[in-house]
């Protein structure tokens, strides 16, 4: 079979893909030299600023902004929500002002005075009997027979309550935009996973608003985002606010939000708490798993998250409740649903390894069939993380026996993800100088996309790193798709080999007939073009180029692209686990190690790809010991609505960390597939896990806090 | 030449550094702020007032004066981003908390959120802007380069400050040193492990840069 020539390089042949690449744009950002939005200084630049509910549901009954109006520097201020209008959480928006510095604009929101008619609120969901009518029934899905299966009196049955609190995206760089026009030109330079579909959205919300201004003449900048795990797809309310306050005032305009408003109201994960019947031959093999789950995302409540998860265990159902309240609404969070699914499953889960006696290596790699087909690589990677945490010897069943209050315990969990690649067009330009640019409306969250353009675009070329260019972040780039679901690799690393070899093959067109050997005869390696076996005929890349004289090659790649090969693939399965000792006396958790071995393809930047790896770990242990939003009944509020209340790990708490990909035959061949959400969804279910073998008792919900440790220990355990 | 004090103290609970920072005027005295326990400043007798309005400063950054027209209401972090377009340090909790805006100040690090730009006049200012740039990286910023001890990056200026800070004063850092040196910064994307081997190869590079210099 003929070879496909877009195909990725045979592993011999890889000069640069899979190798530890430094990070391209590590230098702009280790010297703060990297601009963000937060970072755009205009001449004239305003500052705008939102006036937000106090109320966790409330009516507006009268709105007097007049006292603001007058405050000198104050510039314009529009009413969002009107009198009659209801808001339903702290933190949503009714006034939007400009002013022409941020204290002034402060002050100005400071001199705004709405009167509220309080209306009843939940704000907490955990306590299904307290929701009343906010909570409604949200589905149930059915597979086998487990009402016969549960009925087999020889069944091993495990039950228990399993829960984890709603989190926050806490994006160090808040949400926000700045927005300038230019006549009937709009440009926004915006903290956005979405730089190629902003405009639309953008055009669409202002036309909606009155303003006439058409997609093609709106324009997003975003060249350095300071996070966003899922929660910035969209231009916001207040993106839209700020287009309309630069429009009225006839300036740019910046708004940013403030630390608490981005806690509040700019995303949130969902809660997610079940009770779980689940059910197992002696043996282990699983037979049966009921449960019914509830959880908030907000207002609209939450939807089911997948259980059981990865392993379809063949009787099985379950149910659930969506809990509507008044918070900050849900948005994707770096893998939407499965870290709740995998802190329940895996959770009740190993509680029946537990009471089955079996080591959770052995149950879980006798049941790993269950998964959608990926059993073998489950098998890989159960038995490498266990090596690598030295299970054999540091595993001991459920309750750490030995003396002293601090117990140690080991915990594993397993996840899966998608990661298919989404729609990317990519330009590549090979001038006549030698400079190479691959231009792309793509945007970098910090995995690394723009490394991984420029290796593949070099490797293809037969380049260095260096030598190519990478323009990404400006949506009047040829299109690619927002960067969620781990889409972005398997998308732009697929469009710019694929343009990369069109390219390369019009180059290889104009020095065939000068080197004298037919254009399918010429590589591309180690900076020239030569004839396949025989180095003396050759150019440097440089002398190459140069017979193009004054024309610049340019092509595009797309993806998908059917006729151009298979370059990715969609479905991973990954295995984590802690080694974790508690102090039973404070209920302090800390982490001693933690492995990771994940699988996602073929890898383009090692050393890019290991960080997500370490990045998930270090975040699943912020959720899993520390990270919660939490709700006050009586006022509505969130109670740590700042960084110092809302815990987020810190260098120290982090352990020692080790990261396997699992790479080569079985896995490269499948092309590239993403890796950024599937290594944070276990820890969670990890550390709980390690938790309960190390104290001999389940914490039950996460976060695992000290004061929960010790409710846990009252109850029983080793302690 | 004025001696200003630094304010050290946090603000009482529920009243935000803004809040407390909002007072019509700022008192600074030859001795210490005054620290209230909760609500308005009290100047001291003696005190001079500055304010509410603008009032001309001097700020020596990364070895240049620089004059500006600031409010004493206005912190360093505000100055140095919205006046002096030195953007490297970041506004993310704005209440000393994450280290984002980490500044070095005659020698220490700070939290540029919580000092005053007119506290700042007659200190001498280091910013992530004088310690190197892309081209020349210093010795921190490419450890952290070669370790990829950053993802998003908004954290990194003010980790890379921070570290310089802390090497600076702990030349032959372990492991346990760099955990509790650094644990006054704060990353959301889980860029730690690779900031620990970072810091403790600076420290080599930099030990080595000492002795041949």
């Amino acid at each position: 079979m003929d070879k496909c020539k877009y195909d990725w390089p045979a592993a011999g042949d890889r000069s640069l893909i899979g190798k530890r690449i430094k990070r391209v744009d590590g230098p702009a950002k280790a010297s703060g030299r990297a601009k963000y939005t937060y970072d755009i200084n205009r001449p004239g630049l305003l500052i705008g600023k939102i006036y937000r509910s106090p109320y966790a549901h409330a009516k507006i009954t009268a709105i007097d902004t007049s006292e603001a109006e007058k405050l000198p520097g104050v510039k314009t201020v529009k009413v969002i929500l009107g009198v009659g209008k209801e808001t339903n959480w702290v933190g949503d928006e009714i006034i939007a002002l400009a002013a022409i510095s941020e204290d002034i604009a402060d002050d100005a929101i400071g001199k705004i005075k709405v009167e509220f008619e309080e209306l009843p609120h939940l704000v907490l969901e955990e306590d299904l009997k307290q929701a009343g009518d906010y909570a409604k029934k949200a589905g149930s899905k059915t597979a086998g027979d487990p009402v016969k299966a549960f009925s087999d009196p020889d069944l091993i049955v495990s039950e228990g309550y399993y829960g984890i609190a709603a989190i926050t995206h806490c994006c160090l760089e808040s949400h926000g935009n700045v927005a300038e026009w230019t006549g009937e030109k709009l440009l926004t330079y915006s903290s956005t996973q979405n730089v190629s579909g902003l405009p639309g959205q953008i055009g669409q919300a202002l036309r909606e608003q009155g303003v006439d201004v058409p997609d093609k003449n709106i324009e997003t900048v975003c060249n350095y985002i300071g996070g966003g795990f899922g929660s910035k797809f969209s231009p916001d309310e207040w993106g839209i606010h700020v287009a309309q306050l630069a429009k009225t005032t006839g300036k740019p305009v910046k708004l940013m939000l403030d630390r608490n408003m981005e806690m509040e109201a700019a995303g949130s994960r969902p809660s997610a708490y079940a009770r779980i019947k689940v059910g197992a031959k002696k043996d282990g093999t699983l037979v049966a798993w009921d449960s019914h789950s509830w959880g908030t995302g907000g207002p609209t409540g939450a939807g089911m998250v997948p259980l059981p998860y990865v392993l379809e265990i063949p009787n099985r159902s379950s149910a659930h409740t969506s809990v509507s309240t008044h918070t900050g609404p849900a948005r994707a969070w770096r893998a939407p649903d499965h870290p709740q699914a995998a802190a329940l499953s895996m959770c009740a889960l190993d509680d029946l390894a537990a009471k089955l006696n079996m080591d959770p290596i052995e149950f879980f790699s006798k049941n790993a069939d269950l998964s959608a087909g990926r059993g073998k690589v489950y098998r890989e990677e159960l038995e490498k993380a266990a090596e690598l945490i030295d299970w054999k010897t540091n595993w001991h069943p459920r309750g750490d026996k030995t003396s002293g209050h601090i117990k140690r315990g080991l915990g594993l969990s397993m996840h899966t993800w998608g990661g298919r690649g989404h729609n990317s067009l990519c330009l590549v330009s090979i001038h006549p100088d030698g400079s190479v640019e691959t231009t792309l409306g793509s945007q970098d969250l910090g995995t690394g996309t723009r490394t991984a353009i420029a290796v593949v675009a070099a490797e293809t070329l037969g380049l260095p790193v260096k030598a190519i260019s990478v323009n990404i972040g400006d949506s009047k780039f040829p299109a690619s798709g927002a960067s969620g679901g781990s889409t972005t690799i398997g998308g732009v690393s697929a469009s710019t080999r694929r343009a990369s070899v069109d390219a390369l093959d019009q180059l290889f067109a104009v020095v065939a007939p000068i080197l004298g050997v037919p254009a399918d005869q010429l590589i591309a390696v180690g900076g020239k073009i030569q004839a396949k076996g025989d180095s003396s005929k050759q150019l440097s890349w440089k002398e190459a180029c140069a017979k193009l004289q004054v024309k610049t090659i340019q092509a595009t790649g797309k993806n998908p692209d059917a006729s151009k090969c298979k370059l990715g693939d969609s479905g991973v399965g990954g295995v984590q686990i802690a080694d974790v000792s508690v102090d039973t006396e404070t209920g302090l958790i800390k982490i001693n190690k933690m492995v990771a071995a994940q699988d996602c393809g073929l890898i383009i930047s090692m050393k890019t790809a290991e960080s997500q790896v370490y990045g998930a770990l270090i975040m699943g242990i912020t959720y899993a010991l520390f990270e919660e939003r939490i709700m006050d009944q009586i006022t509505g509020r969130m109670l740590n609505n700042n960084m110092e209340f809302y815990k987020l790990a810190g260098i120290g708490d982090i352990g020692e960390l080790v990261v396997h990909m699992m790479t080569g035959p079985g896995y490269d061949e499948r092309g590239t597939i993403g890796l950024g959400e599937p290594p944070v969804i276990s820890p969670g279910a990890a550390i709980s896990n390690a938790v309960a073998n190390a104290i001999g008792v389940r914490v039950p919900t996460i976060p695992l806090t000290p004061e929960k440790v010790l409710a846990a220990l009252a109850k029983g355990g080793v302690a | 030449m004025r001696r200003k004090k630094i304010l050290r103290e946090q603000p009482p609970e529920g009243f935000s550094r803004r809040d407390f920072l909002k007072g019509a005027s700022m008192a600074v005295s030859t001795g210490l702020l005054a620290a209230p326990e909760a609500g308005a400043v009290t100047p001291e007798h003696s005190a001079e007032v500055l304010g509410p309005g603008a009032v001309p400063i001097t700020l020596q950054i990364n070895g240049k004066a620089h004059n500006l027209n600031v409010e004493p209401r206005v912190t360093l972090l505000d100055a140095l981003r919205n006046q002096l377009d030195l953007t490297g340090a970041k506004k993310v909790c704005d209440r000393g908390v994450c280290g984002a805006c980490t500044v070095i100040m005659d020698g220490h690090p700070v939290y540029a959120c919580n000092v005053l730009a007119i506290e700042a006049e007659g200190h001498s200012i280091e910013t992530i802007e004088g310690m190197g740039t892309q081209g020349e990286l210093h010795p921190v910023m490419a450890a952290f380069v070669e370790h990829d001890a950053q993802q998003c990056g908004f954290c990194t200026p003010g980790f890379v400050v921070a570290c310089k800070a802390f090497l600076d004063k702990h030349p032959h850092p372990t492991r346990e040193d760099v955990e509790h040196g650094l644990g006054g910064n704060l990353c959301r994307c889980g860029t730690y492990a690779g900031i620990r081997e970072a810091v403790l190869e600076a420290a080599q590079t930099l030990k080595g840069g000492r002795a041949n210099g």
